[in-house]
């Protein structure tokens, strides 16, 4: 192949940045997943409105950070409401109940924002402009440090599953949701702050993306498709898989654009997903059930 | 889903005189409505076909497709492919060519989805709609890429007895003819006991399964003979408009055909078309209101109704009548 070394470098590069955005969204996706049987299609749809309100953020404060705080918290309250609102009468129904509602929940959240922000895409300003030489390319600083803000915030969330007390409610509660009502954990309030960090994380990375991407009210779906590819690729409901299935999926689709156009690259990821379903149905990444 | 309950038996006569009450009032619309609402009237019908094929899999199998697009747009593009090369357009090459795409395109489906279950299933043929999206939209010499096609419609005729250009009146009927020819076919499908299995397999797959029952060549037929359906459907659409688009492959349309089955009750093949009539009327009546936003109160009604009103418009109705 007559691809040279150093383009090979900057995907590997791009992979691993997108790779660690995405796997900020997937974490929340699979968390959700992962306590309540909530395949949620409105995630991508969290991210998208996350990336908005931290676009209208820094249009009037100016700074990047006090933004992404804004907007997990807007986000963080808003999927609470939606969550005790929607998701709570369903709880106990068919898996694919949740599916339709949140995919209704999606089409409010779309037309919500083209309604509320209009058409065009917003740009976020990247909060430092530093370049830095990577062989050809003058390298924005940023990107590294968005991955960077991406890896702590889920080394973050890791230490809260682990030590938190909450967090170790949530993990109760994904093991045995009964077990864990009976030993007096408030289960239907574990279900809510869980969805609520959930956005908030979508919404954290809605605004990281912003200074990459933009942020469009059509880019909900595309988040969506993604999360759930990485996270099925991953193993539904374990976080580590989803990581790591992230920065692969990435990756891959960062070596296809050297070959095809970006658009076509999309399908790598998803011939990806068709052969872990094949082979291994049960995620690439965890350990071979009993 | 599990939580459906059974059709309860009712009396055959008064099943045959409804669905001659309905036919009718079909045969009749056209002859009565405006120009405006007669178009509508066989986008119902065409939608709802769409909608009734996609009822196999999510009302009796316990299956949803959330790639019905796939489906559809290859019936268009096959039609399409028939009606650019072959001159005069021939309507019944078209619906061979759009009926094959769509079957290739099923049986490829099928085979890796039917091994998936539940979300995974679902999850699954999102992503293959998108693959065949992805394609369309990007091999633009074959395809037309994001403008699609255009092509003269066919006229419809039996080869050696007569032909005759489409008026409105003759394409709703002819439309009309399939979709009910369709449902007849499906509803003996389901009640067969082919179609028993499907719903065993809905109820309780391990134990049918354990039944003996190859569940895997069940549902495989079932996503084939779905794809079939939603592939006429595709053919029938382009036949009206002249045009193939890839819009029509994307995401979007399988939405809203799930949508069709949840408004108006899964497990009915009727209930899906008259949940594609509702929303298209929905629409209609929404977006003189709120324009291009019509979605918004369209979407709170659709989460609603899961909430509240699982069993649709017509299983509410139903359960109302029987009370």
């Amino acid at each position: 192949m007559g691809i040279p070394f150093d383009q090979i470098a900057i995907q590997t590069v791009n992979g691993l940045v997108n790779g660690l955005i995405l796997a900020l969204v997937a974490s929340g996706l699979t968390l959700i997943f992962g306590i309540m049987d909530v395949v949620n299609f409105a995630h991508g749809d969290l991210v998208m409105l996350g990336g908005f309100v931290g676009a209208v953020t820094v249009a009037s404060t100016g700074n990047f950070w006090i933004a992404m705080l804004t907007a997990a918290l807007t986000i963080a309250v808003f999927g609470a409401l939606l969550q005790m609102t929607t998701l709570r009468p369903l709880l106990g129904r068919d898996p694919l109940t949740t599916i339709l509602a949140t995919f209704g929940i999606s089409l409010v959240l779309q037309k919500y924002a083209l309604w509320q922000w209009g058409p065009s895409a917003r740009r976020i300003p990247e909060p430092i402009t530093g370049q830095f030489a990577l062989f050809y390319l003058q390298y924005p600083w940023y990107r590294v440090l968005g991955a960077f803000l991406s890896a702590a915030i889920i080394g973050a969330l890791y230490l809260f599953l682990k030590y938190g007390k909450y967090g170790i409610w949530i993990r109760a509660t994904t093991q045995d949701r009964i077990m864990a009502g009976a030993m007096g954990i408030p289960v239907p309030l574990v279900h809510t702050t869980v969805f609520a960090i959930g956005a908030a994380m979508a919404a954290a990375s809605g605004v990281l993306f912003g200074p990459l991407g933009g942020v469009t009210q059509t880019m909900g779906f595309d988040f969506t498709l993604r999360a759930f590819i990485v996270v099925v690729v991953g193993g539904m409901g374990n976080l580590g898989g989803s990581i790591l299935a992230a920065i692969l999926i990435s990756l891959l689709e960062a070596y296809a654009s050297l070959i095809v156009s970006p658009a076509q690259a999309v399908i790598v990821s998803f011939v990806a997903l068709i052969m872990t379903l094949l082979l291994r149905p049960t995620g690439l990444f965890v350990p071979t059930p009993r | 889903m599990s939580a459906m309950m059974p059709p309860r038996p009712r009396s055959a006569t008064s099943f045959w005189i409804g669905f001659a009450i309905v036919v009718g009032l079909l045969v009749a619309a056209p002859l009565v409505l405006p120009p405006f609402w007669r178009r509508f009237a066989t986008e119902i019908l065409i939608w709802g076909l769409l909608a009734m094929s996609s009822d196999i899999l999510i009302g009796y199998t316990g299956m949803v497709s959330f790639g019905h697009s796939a489906f559809f747009g290859l019936g268009m593009y096959g039609a399409a492919a028939a009606l650019l090369q072959v001159s005069p357009p021939n309507l019944w090459l078209a619906i061979a060519y759009g009926l094959v795409a769509a079957a290739v395109v099923a049986g490829f489906v099928a085979y890796f989805a039917t091994r998936l279950r539940d979300i995974y299933f679902a999850i699954t043929t999102l992503v293959f709609s998108q693959i065949f999206y992805v394609i369309i939209f990007t091999w633009t010499e074959v395809t037309g890429g994001e403008n699609g096609l255009t092509f003269r419609q066919p006229a419809l005729g039996i080869p050696g007895l007569f032909q005759t250009a489409f008026t409105p009146e003759t394409l709703h009927w002819f439309v009309l003819a399939v979709v009910v020819g369709s449902y007849l076919l499906l509803r003996r499908i389901t009640r067969s006991p082919f179609g028993m299995v499907l719903q065993a397999i809905r109820e309780n797959e391990p134990r049918t399964r354990a039944l003996g029952y190859s569940i895997e060549r069940y549902k495989t037929v079932a996503v084939m003979l779905s794809g079939l359906f939603a592939g006429l459907a595709g053919i029938l659409y382009a036949v009206q408009n002249k045009f193939a688009a890839p819009d029509f492959v994307f995401f979007v349309i399988s939405g809203e055909v799930v949508i069709f089955n949840v408004m108006g009750g899964m497990g009915t093949l009727v209930g899906p078309i008259a949940g594609a009539g509702f929303f298209l009327l929905l629409r209609e009546g929404l977006s003189r209101y709120f324009t291009e936003y019509y979605l918004i109160p369209v979407g709170v009604i659709f989460t609603a109704m899961v909430i509240f009103m699982p069993q649709g418009l017509l299983g509410f109705a139903r359960r109302r009548l029987n009370e």
